[in-house]
């Protein structure tokens, strides 16, 4: 059976350019970067050029990205490596409907002394940015605010709210994991001062992401043990890793527009059919303001779960905010902050596209999905006969 | 992804007894739609006073769903005395076995059983009643419930009543109150598995009772108030005195002084001393604005 992956923002495919890419730093090319000899300090070369790629396609200086182990590594290093840069400032932005990454750090960071903030969303999933700017004071060290949502793709006004943050010199971090490649970035014309992303997300290796750091941001080592990535990051570089995360900038940054047109277009294809053809459906999420790539549809009385399972069975791959699919017992942390009813969250399925998906895979899954949800309704009491 | 024996994921791809029966016998519906599950049993007699049929309608997992079918096949044929002898581990049993994290399907289903044979009886409620006092409010699980399941399984740790029963897993503030229950029917079992939770203290330095107070601020009263979009703040101590500030969601709420500084004043009396006593510090409180609806 064909595997029709609708799951991108969990991870990605690898490009098969990537791949061949970073094949011979397996094997052949295996030296240490910081070797003297040439045939370690020939990698460091083609290290230099990975940055580079990278950040031609965030807009900024190569000298401004530290390669890191992934998204989640970023997250933490930029808010712990802030706070430690500035240690008489006790209190922490950020809002409810961040990924773990950057929710479980700031509640730790709230049971060693410091004051946490979480700013609200409304039922769109839109950031009240009235309260982000009250909360801000002289205390305040750090903001950190995700760019867009990855459950419901929700894009926030992440420039503004750079501008806004900084303007009353507090450091600003976003976590762009689900946004870099999906929305053109130029970093040099705006005031974010730390922005993580992902390899794997952007159809790089797993096990690498960067942290863009902002000339001039005060940011503490936070990986004592080598002069690696300035010193902030130390460790002998995971060569191949990072050389693919370049390469598959490089990629994303050649065609940014016209894939995410493409993916744009077989999403709302998706979703509108499915809303359509569903009843008692709705979508999560601000409908205009989205990653093109994500749609966050709840289907009233079934399970998030039973959903996934019997798409599965159809080769479909999708995710759910219900509490059964996550192990816990209470459904999305995002859309209960959003105010979705509880009975529409157990029901939520997302569908995030990626390049590789095509039409024939969009219109398979239109054909199936009233079919699985007709038959688990026909199993639920609160649907009537 | 979760691990499901074959018969689970028989019983889900192809449940068997689905629907209603007309004029039933019995009937029993437990769960909601805001629990996640649900289950609806009903089932009819025949003359000699056993299950001729069985049928059911869930809203939930692929284990809840699994787990109603098995049960109609159980019972089918078995009469009401020996019906209502079948436990959640039989019914867990019957599948193979379900994930730890699944078995509250196994007791959603004993449960749906014994409200439609008591409505069967009695002829009362189909609905599954709360008895007694309620330990776990996010889930509405009765201490009577939450001491079955730990007698039945032989359960010792929180966490595995919060899987066999839902209990704790909601805001997680009831989780020293279960931790408790454990203690009472388990004795001294438990007390070798348990995780460390703050320990009544006997005489304490300034030190370690501004310790032991964070401690109980962090692990016993913060999850509880975040699971309603609030939050607490230690500002200071002062001798006996514990001054705390409110956020969020709580520090705009007017019924503040009546209820959770009381919560937050037994909370710490239990873990840390009877002496104390708190204080708000509405200095540092912020400026009220509206709630989100």
């Amino acid at each position: 059976m064909k595997t029709i992956y609708f799951d991108n923002n969990a991870t990605t495919k690898m490009a098969p350019e990537v791949l061949e890419e970073i094949e011979p730093f397996f094997c052949e090319l295996y030296g240490n970067p910081s070797s003297m000899h040439t045939f370690g300090g020939q990698i460091g070369h083609k290290i230099r050029h990975a940055r580079e790629q990278v950040a031609e396609l965030l807009g900024c200086e190569p000298s401004e990205i530290i390669f890191t182990g992934g998204g989640t590594e970023s997250d933490n290093a930029a808010i712990k490596g802030t706070l430690a840069a500035v240690p008489d400032k006790r209190k922490v932005i950020t809002t409810r409907v961040e990924h773990p990454a950057v929710l479980a750090v700031c509640r730790d960071l709230e049971n060693h002394g410091y004051t946490v903030v979480e700013i609200g969303v409304d039922k769109y999933g839109r950031l009240d940015l009235a309260e982000l700017e009250e909360q801000i004071d002289d205390d305040t060290a750090i903001v950190t605010i995700m760019y867009a949502n990855n459950e419901t793709g929700v894009i926030f006004p992440i420039e503004r709210i750079a501008e806004l943050v900084t303007s009353r010199d507090v450091v600003f971090h976003t976590d762009a994991v689900q946004v870099v490649s999906k929305i053109p970035l130029n970093l040099s014309r705006c005031s974010i001062d730390l922005l993580s992303l992902s390899g794997h997300k952007l159809h790089g290796p797993k096990g690498v992401g960067a942290l863009y750091v902002r000339k001039g941001t005060r940011l503490s080592p936070y990986m004592l043990g080598g002069h690696q990535e300035g010193g902030r990051r130390a460790g002998t570089e995971n060569v191949p890793g990072i050389i693919g995360l370049g390469k598959a900038c490089e990629l994303a940054a050649e065609n940014i527009e016209e894939e995410n047109r493409k993916v744009k277009h077989l999403r709302d294809k998706l979703e509108s059919a499915i809303l359509k053809k569903c009843p008692d459906c709705r979508l999560n999420g601000d409908r205009d303001n989205r990653l093109p790539n994500t749609s966050n549809i709840s289907f009233e009385y079934i399970e998030g779960e039973a959903i996934l399972l019997l798409l599965d069975r159809q080769g479909i791959c999708a995710s759910s905010g219900s509490a059964c699919t996550s192990g816990s017992l209470e459904p999305s942390h995002v859309l209960r902050a959003m105010g979705v009813p509880f009975t529409a969250a157990h029901g939520s399925i997302r569908f995030s596209l990626s390049r590789y998906n095509t039409e024939e895979e969009v219109d398979y899954t239109i054909e199936k999905m009233p079919q699985i949800v007709n038959r688990l309704r026909e199993l639920s009491p609160f649907v009537a006969k | 992804m979760w691990d499901y024996t074959d018969k689970v994921r028989d019983h889900f791809f192809n449940p068997r007894n689905v629907g209603e029966i007309e004029n039933p016998d019995g009937v029993g519906e437990v769960g909601s739609l805001a629990c996640g599950d649900a289950l609806k049993l009903m089932f009819k007699l025949n003359e000699n006073g056993r299950i001729k049929d069985a049928k059911f309608k869930t809203f939930g997992c692929a284990s809840a769903i699994a787990t109603s079918s098995v049960l109609t096949e159980m019972i089918k044929g078995k009469t009401l005395e020996e019906a209502a002898k079948v436990t959640n581990r039989d019914i867990a049993d019957y599948l193979g076995g379900l994930p730890e994290q699944k078995m509250h399907c196994s007791v959603m289903g004993r449960e749906a059983l014994e409200a439609a044979i008591e409505n069967y009886r009695t002829g009362g409620k189909k609905k599954h009643e709360l008895e007694g006092k309620i330990v776990c409010t996010c889930f509405g699980v009765t201490e009577k419930e939450v001491k079955r399941v730990i007698r039945e399984n032989n359960l010792t740790t929180v966490e595995q009543v919060t899987n066999y029963c839902k209990a704790g897993g909601g805001c997680g503030g009831c989780q020293g109150e279960i931790e408790k229950i454990i203690d009472r029917i388990q004795g001294d079992k438990a007390k070798e598995k348990q995780a460390a939770v703050p320990k009544r203290a006997g005489k304490l330095t300034n030190i370690q009772k501004i310790q032991l107070i964070q401690q109980t601020i962090n692990e016993q009263i913060r999850p509880a108030l975040r699971a309603h979009g609030g939050n607490i703040e230690l500002m200071d101590v002062d001798g006996n005195k514990v001054i705390v500030a409110f956020r969020g969601m709580c520090a705009q709420c007017r019924l503040t002084e009546f209820t959770i500084k009381d919560v937050v004043e037994a909370k710490l009396r239990e873990f840390v001393g009877g002496e104390l006593f708190v204080e708000e510090d509405k200095d540092s409180a912020q400026e009220p604005h509206n709630h989100r609806q």
